[in-house]
């Protein structure tokens, strides 16, 4: 039985946490917080370019480290205690899955080395207005090579150099890798649950749209793009839960109400019992979820659901019961309770939120029962 | 990350599977009940023996006490593939995991010589004696009382929830030796035969009908001063030794499952359509599954750690506070998709052999049993996340000043 990280894992994991305490403080996450014309943090991007992360799981051909899957996974638990405020999310477990699963040769020769150099930022545009995605919501439509309609919200749609965007061909679904550099796109930055994120609304009007995968099939590989990258978030989500926990704890232990630490008195303890027991559960969800992903294992798709079921789960119960454990602390912008609690919303919304994954367990649930 | 075992763990578990195979026949009916038979006591020894002599009861017992000396990790394939048999119920629990640890840890050289081989080979079986009518989160507020009598000493009073009280042959039983002091610092632990003149075993009759659980009452028993375990006035001591043994037992997910209301609810009809269909209940569904597979999933980790010859991490204490609390939801949600049906508590009427009946009713128990909800609560946040212990306005008070109800 091997249900855990490796020792390798582990170091590497054990290095990234000593870097990000160091180059992505509370201070770093802030000054993107607090900049509504800042989209990511440039420093922390470059950094983290220079450390290989951003090309962790693309192979060597291509560029990257080629370390694998479930290293990638570590990495993204230490950038989700930190709320790294960088398009990670979007270039590496969204496009560069994206274009690993579905580009042809001459794609992937084209995007990954930059990916994994930290020359290009990616987005992936699949909502259209409020409501879960669906075939029948995408209205999105290329005609001739071009792409017309309007993508919202589309998270670092405001700094990405490409998109890899849902939209139907003939009245079929497809993806389409656009460049948003070219003309033939309007981006509008949008205020959010979380600035820490730079989200856009992106106008195409006859942009250049290059076929990402077999046309008619978009709608099928969005969702495999979503089970993968729902690997990663979990990660990310089950690292900013623990962090939380961490934060609740050490407040309960110092602060004093009735002459005693909050930490002693039940209401607390079994709150922050109840957040342990989520994050737990959260984690070997995740776990599975990754092991599915690194193994390409036919249950995929339900270990992806339950990692992102339990971590969306996980994540929101601690950043809220977070903020209820600081009390009037916690709700004031100087305490850092608050980033967390926008990140478990933007993180659990992202890729489809939890009614959506729910229906998605539950479905293969049935076709794995039914067989 | 993977599933698989190393190459020693492959080769034991084929080992143990050639074995199970030519010992044992291969499960088929997987339907749940609590009751405990105490008719099937001959073929439950009968196995334990088999076990013992085969090397499988208490694989990590050392040569010296007739184990053979495995690992942790052994335990646990073999546990896996004996679930896969069809095989008697086990009433050796507590008696190998909890009360005999504690015999072997606190008695003389020959009281361990005396019981420890019986107790493995399944001759003997042993109950523990802690919880009160006064006490069950609070052990230590034990009011059973022994006073010493030349070198006996003599008990006087109840314990009750002594799991297979009417069945066993010995017991090691918490009792209070001194009211002066604080109660922690009252307390003593004996070893008993449990046919001893004055000790009377009652069931109690549970609210899921069974009864396996047992009153016991103690009127004058007389023992001998050296069946004391450890000091007089420490059995604390004694007892957090038996204790910390009982987390490791207590598993998994038990009961009706999320598989068996998946099923359920295909043939059910709701207001619109098959239960199944229904959004709210494949809502709940999706979090049963998660929770279910999670714990499993946290099992595997604990396993790993093992299979690494490391010391497991806390996270095994979530166990019971979701598998017992997903029994009752997951069997009321039953229950009420049965509509009117759904009171029928009938094993030829009521859906899978009544499976969800039988968890409702069993369900209050499990929160409770081994730990109730809350006091597992605390014991993670005290234990796990280092929160502060409870406030006790019993901790420096002599036991016969302590406040009671009664």
């Amino acid at each position: 039985m091997n249900f855990d990280y490796t020792d390798d894992q582990k170091f590497l994991k054990g290095e990234a946490r000593k870097f990000l305490d160091a180059r992505c403080t509370p201070a770093i996450v802030r000054g993107v917080l607090d900049h509504a014309d800042r989209s990511y943090d440039e420093g922390l991007w470059k950094a983290v370019a220079e450390m290989g992360w951003l090309g962790a799981a693309i192979p060597e051909a291509h560029g990257g480290l080629g370390l694998g899957r479930i290293e990638l996974c570590a990495i993204a638990e230490e950038l989700g205690r930190v709320v790294a405020p960088i398009p990670f999310a979007s270039t590496v477990y969204f496009v560069a899955e994206a274009v690993m699963l579905a580009g042809a040769e001459q794609q992937k020769s084209w995007v990954l080395p930059k990916i994994a150099a930290g020359e290009l930022i990616g987005c992936f545009a699949t909502a259209e207005g409020p409501g879960a995605v669906t075939p029948q919501s995408i209205r999105c439509e290329v005609k001739g090579g071009k792409l017309y309609g309007t993508k919202i919200p589309v998270t670092d749609g405001d700094c990405a150099h490409v998109a890899v965007v849902l939209a139907n061909e003939n009245g079929k679904p497809g993806l389409y890798f656009v460049n948003l550099g070219e003309g033939g796109v309007t981006r509008e930055t949008l205020t959010t649950l979380d600035p820490t994120r730079g989200v856009a609304k992106l106008t195409f009007d006859g942009a250049g749209a290059w076929p990402l995968g077999p046309p008619g099939e978009g709608f099928t590989l969005m969702e495999q793009v979503f089970d993968r990258a729902a690997v990663y978030l979990a990660f990310e989500q089950v690292g900013g839960a623990d962090r939380a926990l961490e934060m609740a704890k050490s407040y309960a232990l110092e602060r004093y109400a009735f002459g005693r630490p909050i930490g002693g008195y039940q209401a607390i303890k079994h709150k922050l019992a109840d957040m342990y027991v989520k994050n737990e559960l959260a984690r070997s969800n995740a776990y599975y979820g990754a092991w599915a992903l690194a193994t390409d294992a036919g249950e995929l798709p339900l270990a992806a659901s339950a990692a992102r079921v339990a971590a969306s789960d996980a994540f929101w119960f601690a950043a809220k019961e977070n903020i209820q454990t600081h009390g009037g602390m916690g709700f004031t912008w100087e305490v850092d309770a608050h980033l967390y609690y926008r990140r478990s919303k933007q993180l659990g919304l992202v890729a489809g939120g939890a009614k959506v994954w729910k229906e998605r367990l539950v479905s293969q649930l049935e076709r794995r029962n039914a067989a | 990350m993977d599933f698989n075992d190393s190459p020693d763990e492959a080769a034991y578990r084929a080992e143990v599977r050639t074995w199970l195979d030519a010992n044992a026949a291969r499960r088929k009916d997987t339907a749940w009940t609590d009751e405990e038979d105490s008719s099937s006591m001959a073929a439950s020894k009968a196995w334990q023996a088999k076990k013992a002599a085969a090397g499988y009861a208490q694989i990590t017992w050392p040569k010296a006490w007739g184990g053979p000396g495995g690992t942790p990790i052994q335990q646990v394939i073999f546990n896996q593939e004996e679930a896969n048999y069809d095989t008697p119920p086990n009433p050796f629990q507590i008696g190998l995991g909890m009360c005999v640890p504690t015999v072997m840890t606190f008695a003389d050289d020959a009281t361990k010589q005396r019981f420890v081989t019986p107790a493995l080979k399944g001759e003997e079986i042993w109950c523990q004696l802690f919880s009160e009518p006064a006490g069950g989160s609070d052990v230590a507020a034990a009011r059973t009382r022994a006073v010493k009598d030349g070198d006996e000493w003599v008990i006087n009073g109840q314990k009750v929830w002594t799991t297979g009280a009417q069945f066993s042959d010995f017991g090691i039983v918490l009792v209070r030796t001194n009211v002066e002091t604080p109660k922690h610092k009252g307390l003593t632990m004996f070893w008993l035969d449990m046919k001893s003149p004055g000790v009377e075993v009652k069931p109690i009759h549970q609210m899921s009908g069974g009864s396996g659980f047992n009153e016991v009452y103690f009127t004058d028993v007389r023992v001998k001063d050296s069946q004391r375990l450890g000091a007089v006035d420490d059995g604390w001591k004694v007892a957090l030794v038996t204790l910390m043994n009982e987390r490791l037992a207590v598993g998994g997910s038990t009961g009706a499952q999320y598989g068996d209301i998946l099923k359920l609810a295909r043939e059910v009809m709701g207001a619109a359509g098959p239960a199944l269909k229904d959004d709210g209940f494949r809502e709940k569904l999706a979090e049963w599954f998660v929770q279910t597979e999670g714990l499993k999933l946290t099992r595997f980790r604990t396993m790993t750690a093992l299979s690494r010859g490391q010391t497991p991490g806390p996270e095994s204490s979530i166990g019971k506070v979701i598998a017992a609390k997903q029994m009752q939801d997951l069997a009321n949600e039953a229950v009420e998709m049965e509509d009117q049906y759904g009171i029928l508590w009938d094993e030829g009427a009521s859906p899978l052999k009544a499976a969800f009946q039988n968890s409702l009713m069993f369900a209050p128990g499990l929160r409770i049993a081994g730990g109730t909800d809350e006091i597992l609560k605390n014991i993670i946040a005290e234990r796990v996340l280092g929160l502060p212990g409870d406030i006790r306005v019993d901790k420096d008070v002599a036991f016969k000043d302590a406040p009671t109800g009664r």
